[in-house]
């Protein structure tokens, strides 16, 4: 099956800078598929190249089998819906949606008919005649969608689409989106830099840095088996331990302790074993479960969330963080006390720069 | 609400005070003006009577109608031209980069710096060569007075045209344009749906203004006006040089209300396409 996105070696500079850098990237029919990263990390630009709003200094750039690498935004099968929206502002709702129809010459009936019928789709019947002005957020939110959707386009590419919602709506749009996406069966990519938005939304996920692709996977793949350091680090929390591959099985810490940790690195490669805060297990010195990984440390701070504790733990030649939930009757250890961190050899990860 | 920064007492009855002499400068000579156009008697200053004399003696003389037609034309003429030149500036300077265009930006203030009496040296040492070259080679035969007026009037409007629409297009976003273009609409269509009538109120105050400085101007007009032509402002110039008589006021109130009527459309024009 061709694939609705493929991207081959794709590179875009701006003079001298590299935005894109050499990126293979094949995105799925119906696939709801995120871009994340760190503001510049060149997430937008590939947005933006897949848009037709840049062009891409080489490689090959194909939406469902057709070469568009430099078709202007008008004769690919794709539509964006921008960040911060970019709603006409003389417009009405109804002729924002109609935008698109108008200028592809479709008939006024027609036009009206399928803007109307998508204004409804998302759900802000009645409010047609409004100007965006005259909207929330959220309601703007939807008549960017329209806007787009009413094209019919074989892909929808959102950049940062909840950037600029408060909280809670965000995360009503997280699921409206996500059961849109379903309703309306095409590719949505969207590009964010909120890990937790990415994990929610997206069937899969490709997280970027400094114009590189780092890893495309599921959300649990990307969480449970990072591809390396920076991976792991931007996704979620994690603690790092420093240290150096013995054989496929351990790992040499920096402080000369082994502990167990299967990976596929040569011996001697320099790693660092990531453990994630909510896999890692307090109790007081000495105490530990059969056969998990466990060094001695001291509390330093305690954090009361409500339902959990965060512990800042003191060990020998480093610091962890650790979270324990927080059950009825579950032990609380108070700064200064003498404890053990222990974890499940299998909870963790070991990742190389 | 009232907030412990709001002034009282002797504070606040100074600043109304304060306010009332602000809008008695402004308005008094005007009312004066408009008063004495009215009044029957050859010394400004003095009352004598009401008549409408000066209004009949500005519209039977033929120099006065000449002057005042002359400067329509030149007007309407230049802001149409300086509007549309204007425009392009600050969309070039706005919307692309290309080689030069730090000094183009710069060399485009320069009407706007540059004093009056310069300019005007500048504009009749420009039309004395120009028109002499023109006329040698295609044998064009332009002659000074509305060529030359406009043509002048045109070089400064299209710097203050291009500062009044930039203004509007640097608070416009680019996403817009992109949307629209992302939305199926050619070059062309992006900015005659999107972008223009986003930013059709700045074009409408440049024009205004353009206008307004058009009709006003005395120094420029009368260094390139050449002989047999002259505007409005230039003729009211020489009739001072004549000895003031009412007919200056009756002539002023004509313009002033000219003025006012332009603004008044103007405002209403926007007033109309908002809520329509």
């Amino acid at each position: 099956m061709t694939s609705a996105v493929e991207l081959s070696g794709i590179t875009k500079r701006f003079g001298d800078v590299v935005a894109v850098d050499n990126v293979d990237l094949s995105i799925a029919d119906g696939e709801f598929f995120a871009m994340l990263g760190p503001s510049g990390c060149g997430k937008t630009t590939t947005l933006r190249l897949i848009a037709g709003l840049e062009f891409p200094t080489e490689g090959s750039l194909s939406i469902f089998g057709q070469e568009v690498g430099t078709l202007t935004p008008d004769k690919r099968p794709v539509n964006t819906v921008f960040q911060n929206y970019a709603l006409f502002p003389h417009l009405t709702v109804l002729e924002n949606v109609g935008f698109g129809l108008k200028m592809q010459g479709v008939d006024k009936e027609t036009t009206r008919s399928r803007s109307m019928e998508m204004i409804e789709l998302v759900q802000l019947d009645g409010l047609a005649k409004r100007k965006p002005s005259q909207m929330s957020g959220g309601q703007q939110q939807r008549v960017a969608l329209a806007r787009a959707l009413v094209n019919q386009p074989k892909v929808l590419l959102l950049d940062e689409p909840l950037g600029a919602l408060d909280l809670k709506l965000r995360q009503e749009m997280q699921l409206e989106l996500k059961k849109l996406q379903r309703d309306v069966g095409i590719s949505f990519v969207f590009v964010t830099h909120d890990q937790e938005e990415a994990l929610t939304m997206a069937d899969r996920i490709a997280v970027m840095d400094d114009g590189k692709l780092l890893q495309v996977a599921t959300p649990e793949e990307i969480y449970e088996r990072p591809a390396n350091r920076f991976v792991a680090d931007f996704i979620g929390q994690t603690n790092l331990l420093e240290g150096t591959v013995s054989d496929a099985e351990t790992v040499i810490l920096e402080n000369g302790i082994s502990v167990r940790a299967k990976n596929g690195f040569t011996a001697g490669t320099h790693v660092a074993v990531s453990l994630r805060p909510e896999r890692a297990h307090i109790q007081s010195q000495g105490e530990f479960e059969e056969g998990w990984s466990h060094v001695n440390g001291s509390v330093e701070t305690v954090t009361y969330l409500g339902n959990a504790l965060i512990y800042g733990i003191k060990l020998d030649w480093m610091d962890l963080e650790v979270r324990e939930e927080n059950h009825p009757g579950v032990e609380l250890h108070r700064p200064g006390a003498e404890i053990t961190v222990s974890w499940d050899p299998e909870a963790i990860s070991v990742v190389s720069d | 609400m009232s907030t412990s920064v709001e002034p009282r007492g002797w504070a606040k009855a100074a600043l109304h005070v304060n306010g009332w002499f602000v809008y008695m400068f402004f308005y008094a000579p005007i009312v004066l003006l408009v008063i004495y156009s009215f009044s029957n008697s050859r010394n400004v200053g003095t009352w004598g009577g009401f008549t409408l004399d000066w209004y009949r003696d500005f519209f039977d003389s033929s120099n006065a109608r000449g002057a005042l037609s002359n400067s329509v034309k030149i007007a309407i003429f230049s802001t149409i031209i300086s509007v549309a030149l204007g425009t392009m500036a600050a969309l070039s300077l706005e919307r692309f980069t290309f080689r030069g265009k730090k000094v183009f930006d710069a060399l485009l203030y320069l009407p706007i710096i540059i004093p009056d009496v310069t300019m005007a040296v500048m504009m009749l040492l420009f039309f004395g060569e120009f028109f002499d070259v023109l006329d040698a080679l295609f044998g064009l035969g332009l002659r000074k007075g509305f060529w030359s007026i406009s043509i002048s009037h045109i070089a400064f409007n299209i710097s203050f045209v291009s500062v009044v629409v930039r203004a509007r297009l640097a608070g416009m976003d680019t996403d817009l344009e992109e949307a629209a273009i992302d939305l199926y609409a050619s070059r062309w269509k992006a900015f005659r749906y999107v972008t223009f009538p986003q930013i059709v109120p700045g074009i409408a105050g440049g024009a205004l203004l353009a206008m307004t400085l058009s009709l006003d101007d005395v120094v420029i007009t009368q260094f390139v006006a050449g002989p047999g032509w002259t505007t409005l402002p230039v003729y009211v110039f020489g009739l001072i040089r004549k000895g003031v008589t009412p007919l200056i006021n009756a002539v002023s109130v004509t313009m002033l209300v000219v003025s006012m009527l332009l603004v008044v459309l103007s405002i209403v024009a926007q007033r109309v396409r908002r809520s329509g």
